[in-house]
């Protein structure tokens, strides 16, 4: 059923569909939305039965869903940011434990300074974590994206957290196409968990494991993960035959079968990407031979796939919203990883971090400087040079040379002036 | 269930981690000798006769009690009770009535018509038992246990010794004391009355193996005293014998209105009580010390001046008159010794009885070789074997401390003496274990309950009838005061191990068959020995 | 009292069990079929307070819910020593998830238990004193307002034991720690600080608020029975003293807690919605100084000058405890 409606609720009404038992709520932008419409649909009826608990953190949310997903129940939840951080001892715990619960994360930029806005740094610090993640580029890939998430963490006994970016997703009213509720049910078996509390047959989980076991308990969590390469295609298959679209796999590609340039993202920015594209293919403006390779499934990170991708290629241009500090992009090491050996030249460009816009004009200026061969490995789009570079000259000469948030902002006009 | 590895396992799976082996010291069981136990001069198991009435089982608490002693409806009347005065519930709140609990199980028996098992074994052996007081009893008692034909030749008319002919009925109602005899003689004890033995070696000839004497000490010690040939000077010996050939009243001895009891033992008491009793206006104990120094039993002295006999403390008797006497009063000196003062003070009497102490009538004992007396007792070594091999004896005879209870107890222990010795062998008892005191036990764990007072008979009743003073407890009563027993020393089944282990290390045997350790699991913390109620566990070092 | 006193028998209700008792009047613990939820081969000190009350507060549960029941255990003690690979001492469901989210992780199985089992099964959470008092506090807390259906017993050691014996919320003043040193112009622990979290979830108007000490067993399973009674949040908090944290030997064990109980130290009481029905009247009271003196954690008052103001002050919070409790009247 084609529905205009906000991508928070598309997902919600996705979640639901997908009959979860348990499904822990706490606000935070951007991902507030989504939890607000399940939990109306859950107090309404129309959802049930089903367990609908306002917690008081996110580290409380994923311990709760530890907690029912341990129990036997499908468990849901969804966060962003600060939220996936305050989480994080539990969310290690959850797949260590192999639970199969379904995360939403709203992508957002992690603090300080304080940020509302979209980025991919905080699933990305979740990369070991031992969840499997999925990015959506689009509200109908982050619909589908859900029902198929379920299915494969409950298949593998692993959590998988569905990636969907901050306001430009959550926020974003578009036309999307619901299943019904029998198409889910056909896709989606009844949950039959790998290892439950049940007083029939009592088991402890969660032991303590010390260095006899610990190597091979983790191996296993990297090879169960391993399993979800060849899984994801197969369930995208299978949903392509329930649903009658193309939905989740690996990876996606756009015009990169005789591309010598390929340019690798994540999420709703593969959109730009490819209008950028279609726009430097053409003859007029050149008819550069560049194509996209689109990354749905980062972890596992499909190795193989990407490297069959690019092996035709001269090149790739990793662009990412992400920025591990003190080396470079986090993407682009995986990337790297994958093609060893092939020789290919590499680029890594950092882009759209907090919300940065990124545009058709600031990406085919770089894409053309990558094609000329002109870039550094580590690239920033659109970095104010000449802010960061006044800061650097007032660190080197003032001792205390103050809060450097503020000192931009103010360099910026953002903020009333006052001198150091 | 497919389980993840190493994360998830299965139940109770810690059983193959043995912590046995971190133990230091281990927990053991043991059975302590309770004070009570350890104080009766009868040797029962009084604990563990208790731990049966406790739970209702009186038969076999009375059969528990009943292989040491065979007397317990006289028992629980007139023994003095030293177990009472052992108990360790004393430092809680009152000792356990243990008495008043033994006599409501003898008494229970003879309502019930409990009988002694028939003995399996016979010996062939005969034994004669002279004397049929509670020694002679109780030797013969055990004999016959032991597989011996035992026969008593008893003097009297009536057996039962000085039971009978010295005991006050009110405080031994007579038919009690027929239906204890009564129930020996049918287990097989033979007692052939008005047979008194005058020779023991020649009563020996008749086919007998071996020869118990308990004839008890019935000749009363006299003192001198000036007398006018009006007064009336009497012993007590003849007076509480004659009071058990009384059928009516005016049959028993006359005494008059006022009558002077001289001593300060329990005899000195029975004998002005029975004054009382005959009707005595005035009954006065004359005695030469102090309440303190008297050798009566505190409660006795009590019972006596709460029926309104009096007492003269620090006095002798200097003489007798038709109608009064003289006293001297007596002041104790630096050792506590009485010492006359020159103070003398006339009261009125119409008799004095004498109640000085008692003798043994050693005539059958004349040219019996290797056998030795010594003021006036049978010297017997520890098996109770006087010199001369195959003759015992035992009671009043052949000890100091004159009580039932003790010739109970020297019946017995001489039997099991006389029983090895007909075998050939020699006696030796076993050990005793440790005693439990009450610094082993932990006494937080018994519930506060103050003793039960046995019912007193009316005080008007008590000055002018023999019926028996102290009354019995009924069931409930009784089982109440059972249940006081703290189980010195011993299991009682409290659980308390098997629930404060932390290490699951006690398995529960099930009802009467206590606990056991287990060792594989055991880590020697010592709780169970620390919240053992009765101190029945002990923590010995492990080797190694 | 939370049990109904029963006649005399030697030993009341004070011991474990009684050959003498009716079946129905004896302890959960003296079954020899009791459960042992927690088997033997644990790797809990020599005299371990926290095994044997958690095995004394779990079989009580599992008795109360005929075996339907389902444990979340927080870090600490009595996890490391339950279930080291690739042994486990548990013999009811159980999970260990985390130190602080021990009754996040129980709520989330209520709540599953509501939907798939229609609540038939029931949960109890357990935690030391650190995973309830510290750094599980804001779960504890929100399970409590939420009113989750919910048992969750802290057994408190007065410390971080796991870890080697460090300070924690519930670790008394003057008490010496690891990081409450006996050195100083005033040795142990500070006075002033720290938190009585039965009083905080007593705030919260939950249905049930209990203490209870491993001295008093059946005090301690009528508690759970109770507890198991009612739906909704409740909570459980029981002493369980520790040889190595407190210095004691590891035969006071039971000791201890009862002279905790009956100094005024740690007041045992029952409570419905808000309100104390109860309380375990002191039987025979003591002064501090017979709890504090068997402990070496507390050795620094005593010995050649003892500190008789600082024993005077944790009198006076005993002395607080009783008025503020009624522990001296009688029940």
């Amino acid at each position: 059923m084609l529905k205009q409606i906000e991508g928070s609720r598309a997902v919600a009404e996705a979640v639901a569909l997908c009959r979860p038992e348990v499904i822990c709520a706490y606000p935070i932008s951007p991902q507030t939305h989504i939890v607000e419409a399940l939990g109306e649909l859950v107090k309404g009826g129309a959802l049930a039965p089903c367990e609908f608990i306002n917690v008081e953190s996110e580290f409380a949310a994923m311990s709760v869903a530890i907690g029912a997903s341990a129990a036997g129940a499908r468990s849901y939840t969804a966060t962003a940011s600060q939220g996936l951080l305050f989480m994080v001892e539990a969310v290690y715990n959850a797949a260590g434990l192999g639970l199969p619960i379904v995360m939403t994360v709203a992508n957002r930029a992690i603090g300080a300074p304080i940020n509302i806005w979209n980025d991919h740094s905080d699933a990305l610090s979740q990369r070991d974590s031992g969840w499997i993640q999925l990015f959506a580029e689009n509200n109908q890939e982050a619909l589908d994206l859900h029902i198929q998430a379920f299915r494969l963490a409950e298949e593998l006994s692993l959590p998988v957290m569905v990636c969907m970016d901050g306001f430009i997703l959550t926020h974003a009213v578009e036309r999307v196409d619901l299943p019904t509720q029998e198409q889910v049910d056909a896709y989606l078996p009844k949950y039959e968990p790998r290892q439950v509390l049940d007083p029939r047959e009592p088991v402890s989980i969660g032991a303590m494991v010390g260095p006899e076991a610990f190597m091979e308990v983790r191996y296993l969590a990297h090879a169960k993960q391993m399993q979800a390469l060849e899984r994801m295609p197969a369930y995208a298959a299978e949903f392509k035959a329930v649903f009658g679209r193309d939905s989740g796999g690996l990876i996606h590609t756009y015009r990169a079968e005789d591309a010598e340039t390929i340019v690798i993202a994540m999420g709703s920015v593969l959109g730009t990407i490819k209008d950028t594209i279609d726009e430097m293919r053409l003859p007029e403006n050149g008819g550069h031979r560049i194509g996209v390779l689109g990354i749905t499934c980062f972890r596992p990170f499909p190795h193989a796939a990407v490297a069959a991708v690019l092996k035709n290629s001269k090149r790739f241009i990793v662009l990412e919203k992400s920025l591990a500090v003190g080396s470079g992009g986090i993407v682009a090491t995986d990337v790297r990883m994958a093609v060893t050996g092939v020789g290919l030249q590499g680029y890594t460009v950092i882009a759209g971090l907090g919300g940065r816009a990124i545009t058709i004009k600031s990406l085919r200026g770089i894409f053309e400087q990558g094609m000329r061969d002109e870039l550094e490995r580590v690239n920033f789009l659109d970095l104010d040079r000449k802010a960061v570079d006044k800061q650097l000259a007032r660190e080197r000469t003032i001792r205390r040379s103050g809060p450097i948030a503020e000192n931009l902002l103010r360099d910026a006009g953002v903020v009333a002036a006052r001198n150091y | 269930m497919e389980k993840p590895f190493a994360i998830t396992l299965d139940p109770g799976s810690s059983l193959a981690n043995r912590t046995g082996s971190w133990r230091t010291f281990r927990p053991e069981y043991v059975d302590r000798l309770p004070p009570c136990n350890a104080a009766c001069p009868a040797g029962e198991n009084i604990q563990g006769w208790l731990f049966h009435a406790e739970g209702g089982d009186y038969e076999a608490a009375w059969r528990a009690l009943t292989d040491n002693n065979p007397l317990p409806a006289i028992m629980g009347r007139v023994c003095y009770h030293p177990c009472e005065s052992a108990c360790n519930r004393q430092n809680i709140d009152a000792a356990v009535g243990i008495n008043s609990v033994e006599r409501f199980l003898g008494d229970e028996a003879i309502k019930r018509g409990w009988k002694f098992h028939p003995s399996a074994q016979d010996s062939g052996k005969r034994v004669l038992v002279v004397g049929s007081g509670p020694a002679g009893l109780s030797a013969a008692y055990h004999l016959t246990r032991l597989g011996h034909r035992a026969v008593i030749h008893e003097a009297a008319p009536l057996a039962g010794g000085m039971m009978r002919y010295g005991i006050p009925k009110y405080r031994l109602p007579r038919d009690v004391l027929d239906a204890e005899i009564r129930r020996l003689v049918d287990f097989g004890v033979e007692i052939r009355l008005r047979t008194k033995v005058s020779n023991v070696l020649e009563a020996l000839q008749d086919g007998f193996d071996a020869v118990f004497l308990g004839v008890g000490a019935h000749i009363a010690k006299r003192a001198y005293i000036p007398a006018g040939d009006a007064s009336k000077v009497l012993d007590a010996v003849a007076v509480l014998h004659d009071m058990e050939g009384a059928q009516l009243p005016d049959m028993a001895p006359m005494l008059g209105r006022r009558v002077v009891v001289y001593g300060g033992g329990n005899t000195a008491i029975d004998v002005a009580r029975t004054a009382k009793r005959l009707g005595a206006e005035e009954a006065i104990i004359v005695y030469r010390r102090t309440r303190e120094k008297m050798p009566a039993h505190d409660f006795e002295v009590e019972e006596a001046l709460q029926e309104g006999i009096s007492i003269k403390w620090l006095s002798t008797i200097k003489e007798a008159g038709e109608d009064d006497i003289m006293i001297e009063k007596m002041a104790l000196d630096d050792k506590g010794f009485p010492q006359p003062t020159g103070e003398f003070e006339r009261i009125p009497a119409d008799s004095v009885v004498l109640a000085l102490g008692q003798d043994s009538d050693l005539g059958l004992l004349e040219n019996v070789p290797g056998l030795v007396t010594d003021k006036g007792l049978v010297q017997v070594d520890a098996a109770m074997m006087t010199g001369h091999p195959g003759v015992f004896a035992g009671g009043d005879m052949a000890g100091n401390e004159r009580t039932v209870t003790v010739a109970v107890g020297h019946g017995k222990k001489a039997a099991r003496a006389i029983d090895a010795y007909l075998r050939g062998k020699t006696y030796a008892p076993p050990p005793k274990p440790e005693l439990a005191t009450f610094e082993r036990m932990n006494p937080w764990y018994y519930s506060d309950a103050p003793k039960t007072v046995r019912p007193v008979l009316d005080i008007i009743r008590r000055q002018s009838t023999f019926e028996e003073v102290l009354g019995g407890l009924d069931e409930h009563n009784a089982l109440f005061e059972a249940r006081r027993c703290m189980s010195c020393g011993n299991c009682f089944e409290c659980d308390n191990c098997y629930g404060v282990c932390p290490d699951n290390a006690v398995i529960k045997l099930g009802p009467g068959r206590r606990f056991q350790f287990n060792y594989d699991y055991c880590k020697g913390c010592g709780v169970c020995a620390a919240e053992c109620p009765c101190g029945a566990i002990r923590m010995v070092p492990e080797e190694n | 009292m939370s049990f109904q006193p029963i006649k005399f028998y030697q030993t009341g209700t004070f011991t474990v069990g009684n050959r003498l008792l009716p079946p129905e009047q004896r302890s959960v613990q003296a079954s020899a079929k009791r459960f042992n939820s927690i088997n033997s081969g644990h790797r809990a000190c020599q005299g371990c307070g926290e095994a044997l009350g958690a095995r004394y507060a779990i079989d009580a549960a599992m008795e109360a819910t005929d075996g339907q029941l389902v444990c979340a255990n927080a870090t600490g003690c009595l996890e490391v020593f339950s279930t080291p690979y690739p042994e486990t001492s548990w013999q009811v469901p159980w999970i260990h998830s985390l130190f602080g989210n021990t009754a996040a992780v129980a709520t989330g199985i209520a709540a599953a238990l509501k939907v798939k089992d229609q609540g038939g099964t029931r949960v109890v959470a357990q935690g030391g004193d650190g995973g309830t008092t510290d750094i599980g506090f804001g779960c504890l807390s929100g399970m409590f307002e939420r009113n989750d259906d919910v048992l969750y017993i802290c057994y408190d050691n007065q410390g971080y034991m796991n870890t080697g014996v460090q300070r924690s919320s519930a670790t008394p003043p003057a008490a010496r720690t690891a990081t409450t040193m006996a050195v100083g112009p005033e040795p142990g622990n500070v006075f002033g600080q720290g938190k009585f979290v039965p009083a905080i979830a007593l705030a919260h108007d939950i249905p049930y608020v209990a203490t209870a000490t491993v001295a008093d067993l059946r005090d301690l399973e009528a508690k759970v029975r109770r507890a198991m009674e009612i739906r909704g949040a409740r909570y459980l908090h029981i002493l369980v003293p520790c040889p190595l944290g407190w210095g004691t030997a590891a035969h006071d064990t039971i000791r201890m807690a009862r002279l905790a109980k009956e100094t005024g130290i740690f007041p045992v009481f029952e409570a419905e919605h808000g309100e104390i029905r109860a309380v375990l009247p002191i039987r025979r009271q003591l002064p501090v100084e017979e709890y504090l003196k068997p402990q070496k954690r507390y050795a620094h008052l005593f010995g050649k000058q003892p500190h008789v103001e600082v024993i005077a002050r944790l009198q006076a919070l005993a002395d607080r405890n009783i008025r503020r409790y009624g522990l001296l009247e009688q029940a």
